[in-house]
C-alpha cells in the first residue's frame, strides 16, 4: 500500500479502468461461453445433404398396405437381410421396420372423428432418415452420421453404446443390443448361424436401426423391404430426380409425415 | 562411500530382474514366426508382402471407413482383377482359411481382433 500512494485523480482513473476491465472481461467470457454453442447450433442446423446427386426417400402408401391387414413381409425380409434377431421381449427386441397403430405412429395427428378403423390401422414405420437428424447431433463419437445422399447411417465400429441417440430420436426407430444377438462359440463361429452371413451381425452394447439398405444401394439393388412388398405399398427413390416415382407421387398426392412439428424433416412420406 | 559393493550388487540384481523379458527371450525365446501358407492360388496380395504383414490392419481400417463412411465400396485392382473393399468377401474370399492363416499368426502374436463378434467368418476352404 505504502509505495502506491496515488493522488486523488490517479485513484479515480485507476478505479474506472479496473471497472472497465472487469466489464470487458465479463463480456469476453459471455461471448466465449455463448458464442461457441450458438455458432455450433447455427452450423449444425444446416444439414449435410447435397443438391446434386441423389437424396433417397421412401413413400409408404398405407391404402395399398391396408389390403393385406397384418402382412409383415417387408419386416421379415429386412430382418433376414440384416440378421436382426427375433427376441421375445418388449424391452430387448430389435426392430428396423415394423408396424405401429396409426394413433401411435401419428401421435397428435389423429382427430376425434376419423375414417372408421384408421386410428387402429397398422402403419409401417422405420427410421425416417431425417434431413435434420437429432440422433446425429447428440452422438458423441459421430458413430451415427448423415451421408450426402441423406441416409442416416450407423458406423458400428464407432458406437460406444451410450444410447443418447435412442433418447434423441422422437420416433423410437433405434434399438439397443442388451445382449449378444448372435453369440459366438469357440473359433468365433456363431452358435446359431445368422440368415445372411454376407452382412455383419451386431454385438452386445451397440445401437442399430434401418440403414435404407445402404449396402444394397452400393451394388445397385433396391431396399429389401420394397422388393418383398407384394402390394407395392413401399416406393423408394431419389427426390432430386424430377422423373422418379417418389417425386411424382409426392407432387400428385397429399402426403403426411410423422411429427412434422418437431422440424426433423423426415424423408419417409405416408399416403393415407 | 562405505557400501559401494552392496550398491553395485543391488543395481546389477535390479537390472537382471527388470530386463528379464529381454534377456530371457534373447537366450531361450523362439523367434521364428509360424510358417504361413496364405491358402490361395493367387500370386499377389493387395499390397506387397512386407507391407501386408506389417500394415494389414491399417488397410482394413481404411477400407472400413471408405465403405461405411465415404460410400466407396471399391473396386480395388489386385493382379488385374477387381475386388470390392470387404473383409470377409475379399481378404477371406482369396485367403481360403481364417483358421490356418490369419488366426495362426494372430495366436502367435497374441492379437485378438474383435471383428468376428459381428463379421461372419466364411466357410473354410
Ligand atoms: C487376390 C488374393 C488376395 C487377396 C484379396 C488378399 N490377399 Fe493377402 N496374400 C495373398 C497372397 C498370394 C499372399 C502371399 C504373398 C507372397 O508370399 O508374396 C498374401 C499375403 C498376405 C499377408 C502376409 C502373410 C505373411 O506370411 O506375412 C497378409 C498379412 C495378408 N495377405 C493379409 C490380407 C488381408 C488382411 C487382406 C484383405 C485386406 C488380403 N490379404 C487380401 C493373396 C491375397
Ligand atoms: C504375419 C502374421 C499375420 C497374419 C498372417 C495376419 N495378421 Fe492380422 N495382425 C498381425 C499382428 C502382429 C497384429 C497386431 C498389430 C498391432 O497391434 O499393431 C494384427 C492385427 C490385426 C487386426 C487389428 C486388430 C485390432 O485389434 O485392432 C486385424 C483386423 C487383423 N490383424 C486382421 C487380419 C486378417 C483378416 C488376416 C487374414 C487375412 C490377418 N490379420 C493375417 C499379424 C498377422
Ligand atoms: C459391432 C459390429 C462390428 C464389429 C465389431 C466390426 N464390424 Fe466391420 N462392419 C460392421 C457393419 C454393420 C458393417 C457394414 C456392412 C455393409 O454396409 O456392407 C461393417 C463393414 C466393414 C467393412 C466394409 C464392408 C465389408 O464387407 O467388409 C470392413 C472392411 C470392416 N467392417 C472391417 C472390420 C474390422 C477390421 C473389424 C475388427 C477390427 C470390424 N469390422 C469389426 C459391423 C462390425
Amino acid at each position: 500500500m505504502e509505495d502506491r500512494k496515488p493522488d486523488a485523480e490517479g485513484a479515480v482513473e485507476k478505479d474506472v479502468s479496473r471497472r472497465g476491465f472487469l466489464a470487458a472481461s465479463g463480456a469476453v467470457a459471455i461471448a466465449i461461453g455463448c458464442g461457441g454453442p450458438i455458432l455450433a447450433a447455427l452450423a449444425s442446423a444446416r444439414s449435410s445433404t447435397k443438391e446434386d446427386g441423389p437424396r433417397w426417400a421412401m413413400v409408404v402408401d398405407t391404402r395399398k398396405c391396408e389390403e393385406k391387414g397384418d402382412c409383415m413381409a417387408c419386416s421379415l425380409a429386412c430382418h433376414q437381410t440384416h440378421n436382426v434377431p427375433e427376441i421375445d421381449s418388449k424391452k430387448e427386441e430389435i426392430k428396423w421396420i415394423w408396424k405401429e397403430p396409426y394413433k401411435h405412429a401419428f401421435l397428435g395427428q389423429e382427430a376425434e372423428h376419423m375414417r372408421h378403423g384408421l386410428k387402429e390401422l397398422p402403419i409401417t414405420v422405420m427410421c425416417n432418415h431425417c434431413e435434420n437428424p437429432p440422433c446425429v447431433r447428440v452422438c458423441p463419437t459421430q458413430a451415427t452420421f448423415q451421408r450426402e445422399d441423406g441416409i442416416v447411417l450407423m458406423d458400428m465400429h464407432r458406437c460406444i453404446g451410450c444410447r443418447y441417440c435412442i433418447v434423441a430420436c422422437p420416433y423410437g426407430s433405434r434399438s439397443f443390443n442388451w445382449k449378444d444377438p448372435w453369440p459366438r462359440g469357440d473359433d468365433n463361429e456363431p452358435v446359431d448361424s445368422p440368415p445372411n452371413p454376407d452382412f455383419p451381425t451386431r454385438m452386445r452394447g451397440v445401437v442399430e436401426k434401418c440403414n435404407f439398405c445402404a449396402e444394397r444401394l452400393g451394388t445397385d439393388q433396391g431396399p429389401a423391404c420394397v422388393e418383398a412388398c407384394e402390394c407395392e405399398a413401399l416406393i423408394f427413390g431419389d427426390l432430386n430426380d424430377p422423373e422418379s416415382e417418389v417425386r411424382l407421387l409426392l407432387e400428385e398426392e397429399l402426403s403426411q409425415r410423422r411429427r412434422p412439428e418437431l422440424g426433423t424433416n423426415p424423408h419417409v412420406f405416408y399416403l393415407v | 562411500m562405505h557400501d559401494q559393493g552392496k550398491v553395485i550388487a543391488g543395481i546389477v540384481i535390479f537390472l537382471i530382474v527388470v530386463l528379464f523379458p529381454i534377456w530371457y527371450t534373447g537366450a531361450f525365446g523362439d523367434f521364428t514366426p509360424p510358417n504361413l501358407d496364405p491358402v490361395t492360388d493367387a500370386k499377389e496380395c493387395v499390397k506387397d508382402k512386407a507391407t501386408m504383414t506389417a500394415w494389414h490392419m491399417d488397410l482394413l481400417n481404411e477400407w472400413r471407413n471408405d465403405v461405411v463412411r465415404n460410400n466407396d465400396r471399391g473396386p480395388v485392382l489386385i493382379a488385374g482383377k477387381e475386388w470390392e473393399k470387404s473383409l470377409t468377401r475379399t481378404c477371406l474370399g482369396c485367403h481360403g482359411s481364417y483358421r490356418k492363416f490369419c488366426h495362426k499368426c494372430h495366436t502367435y502374436a497374441d492379437v485378438k481382433p474383435d471383428c468376428w463378434q459381428c463379421h461372419v467368418v466364411p466357410e473354410e476352404r
